[in-house]
């Protein structure tokens, strides 16, 4: 089977910058792929590149088996995406924002109300449908954006960063959403900075200055590096130390 | 295609929910089409007059006494010489100082002529001619009436040529007829031009305009969603502008409405096409209100608005060969006061066109879902 995304050599300049420098990797299908790295070590660029939202310096790298170069439209129909920036519309209410990403998705008109009545009811979210997204606590506003960039049933959705500010709780509830879509087929490409996360993932890169230190399964990573904790693998890759 | 109605559905729902915009958006512009036709006038009234009379008879009394008469001017007193008419100027308490010399009833009769001094402020050139023409006309009338009283002789001898003016398409020589067509599209530049460019650079600021970025809508799907929405606010307005023009100001409109309304949308086009360009340029809302301030004020002042485009120098009327505002505003004038018909404005269409369609490829060429 295909793999969800390829690349080899993938790299990214701004100026004399490199932001993501020859970043060489498969993601298979259903796959839950964790992309670790400190603030400012390449990740969100290098997502960004395989979202079609930015224009790679070189390389290759396919998503859902489409070139980032050249399709980078038919990508688009193939992913979701979810940035660290919230993006639903503040001002629309929770079933205002499903209709409009779902017509933007290009769901037919009668799907519309059934995909909402769907998403509202697995998050137990159908007392506040009518209200504005603006009134919901962070937590159910990235679930909610978390199902919205599923409308389409994409074959990848790339998460940045999704849990970025909210309590271990939802943080906890989230990642259930995540298991439930990489268990229909879905494949999840997740950054996070939390390491109790990448022990979710099925397997977990590390990057370090825009380079791809190390890819391997969690248990695998520590095996390697000889520690008991991803937290201890992190400290070891990207400060150069070690906690011990 | 189906895309394009989500859009324009969002849209619409936002602004409906932005109670504030939403007022701003339709009172402002009203506002500025009632003060700006009421106040922003070159009729000049209230002109202050000083006079130095220098010979205190009967004649320089029946010539002030005319300026007296006059709702334009306003008799502020008399000065006792030329320095203190110097003085007033600079104080400014005096628009204009008229000079009476002395000798003036003596030469008059005798002589048959004599000559009378305006100083006049002419900072404001304009004010000033105005003000010299009013009072020029007033002499020419007192010298009139002293002729026809000292030559009773010979009516006959005194051949005068009269002019009689018509003024057509304004006939009171209103101002606000004037004024009321070019603001009605001076306000769609600003709806569409400078409220579409904040809309889109918004969408830039919150994070959504990535989030679209990723999805599959194509650029002239988004793009016309984002402009079908401004058009319909765009066209609402300029049936009030329309309304107010023809029952607040008493305008009549002469030419077709409906060639009034195509010309509206032909501009409404262009001017959420400039916005579009403009959202593309900046990358924050700052930035696109001063572009669009830097914009919106070089074509209003150019346009012709407030000041007539043929007496600008060479330079600013080949500008204006770019300014949509200018030609908007000649055909606002035109069809709406003269009774213009497409035949008669047919050049300022396909400029106009032009200049839309042009925007709205820049604008696409710009726009990019991809960095």
């Amino acid at each position: 089977m295909e793999n969800a995304v390829h690349t080899h050599q993938l790299t990214k300049k701004f100026g004399s910058f490199i932001a993501t420098n020859a970043i060489t990797f498969d993601v298979a299908q259903g796959e839950i792929f964790g992309f670790l790295g400190a603030n400012g070590a390449g990740k969100t660029t290098a997502m960004r590149m395989l979202c079609g939202l930015l224009k790679p310096s070189s390389g290759e790298a396919t998503v859902a088996g489409f070139d980032v170069y050249r399709q980078s439209e038919k990508i688009k129909q193939n992913i979701g995406y979810m940035s660290q920036r919230f993006s639903l519309y503040e001002d629309l209410t929770v079933r205002e924002n499903i209709r409009f990403y779902g017509g933007i998705y290009g769901l037919r008109r009668a799907d519309i109300p059934v995909k909402t009545d769907q998403i509202l009811r697995k998050l137990g979210i159908e007392s506040v449908a009518d209200s504005l997204v603006a009134s919901l606590p962070l937590g159910w506003k990235q679930k909610l954006a978390f199902s919205v960039a599923l409308i389409h049933e994409p074959k990848i959705v790339f998460l940045d960063e999704p849990t970025g500010g909210v309590d271990p709780i939802t943080r906890r509830q989230f990642w259930d959403l995540i298991y439930e879509a990489a268990h229909g087929g879905t494949t999840v490409f997740v950054t996070t900075h939390y390491m109790d996360e990448a022990e979710y993932c099925n397997r977990v890169s590390i990057m370090v200055d825009g380079k791809m230190k190390a890819l391997d399964t969690p248990s695998g990573l520590k095996t390697a590096y000889n520690v008991d904790s991803m937290d201890a693998v992190f400290q070891i890759l990207a400060r150069g130390t070690s906690t011990k | 295609m189906n895309r394009i109605r989500y859009m324009v559905e969002k849209e619409i729902r936002q602004l409906r929910r932005n109670p504030v915009l939403l007022r701003i958006m339709i009172l402002a512009p009203i506002m500025q089409l009632i003060l700006l036709s009421y106040a922003a006038n070159y009729e000049v009234k209230n002109l202050n007059i000083a006079v130095v009379d220098g010979d205190h008879t009967t004649y320089s009394q029946r010539l002030v006494g005319k300026f007296r008469h006059l709702d334009n001017f306003n008799l502020t007193g008399y000065l006792s010489s030329d320095k203190k008419a110097r003085q007033t100027l600079l104080a400014g308490d005096a628009d204009l100082v008229l000079v009476i010399p002395p000798h003036f009833e003596r030469d008059l009769e005798k002589a048959g002529s004599t000559t009378v001094q305006l100083l006049l402020n002419a900072i404001d050139g304009s004010k000033a001619g105005i003000a010299n023409g009013y009072a020029t006309a007033i002499i020419r009338d007192f010298s009139a009436d002293i002729l026809a009283e000292t030559k009773v002789v010979s009516p006959g001898v005194v051949s005068q040529l009269t002019i009689e003016n018509q003024y057509w398409y304004n006939p009171k020589l209103e101002y606000k007829t004037f004024m009321v067509p070019g603001v009605l599209f001076e306000l769609l530049l600003l709806v569409g031009g400078l409220v579409s460019a904040l809309n889109i650079v918004r969408e830039k600021e919150i994070g959504t305009m990535e989030q679209l970025n990723v999805t599959p809508i194509r650029k002239h799907e988004f793009i016309l969603g984002k402009s079908i929405p401004f058009v319909i606010v765009g066209l609402g307005l300029f049936t009030v502008g329309l309304l107010l023009g023809r029952f607040l100001f008493q305008i009549r409109i002469e030419g077709s409405v409906a060639l009034m309304y195509v010309f509206a949308l032909l501009f409404l086009i262009l001017c959420v096409g400039l916005g579009l360009l403009i959202s593309t340029l900046a990358e924050n809302q700052q930035q696109a209100l001063f572009v669009s301030f830097f914009v919106l004020v070089l074509f209003i002042l150019l346009s012709g608005l407030f000041a007539s485009t043929e007496n600008m120098p060479v330079w600013a009327q080949w500008l204006n060969w770019l300014n949509p505002l200018k030609y908007i505003i000649e055909v606002g004038r035109n069809v709406m006061l003269k009774g213009s018909t497409f035949a008669d404005v047919s050049r300022q269409f396909f400029v106009l066109g032009g200049m839309a369609v042009g925007l709205l490829l820049l604008a696409s060429w710009r726009y990019r879902k991809t960095v």
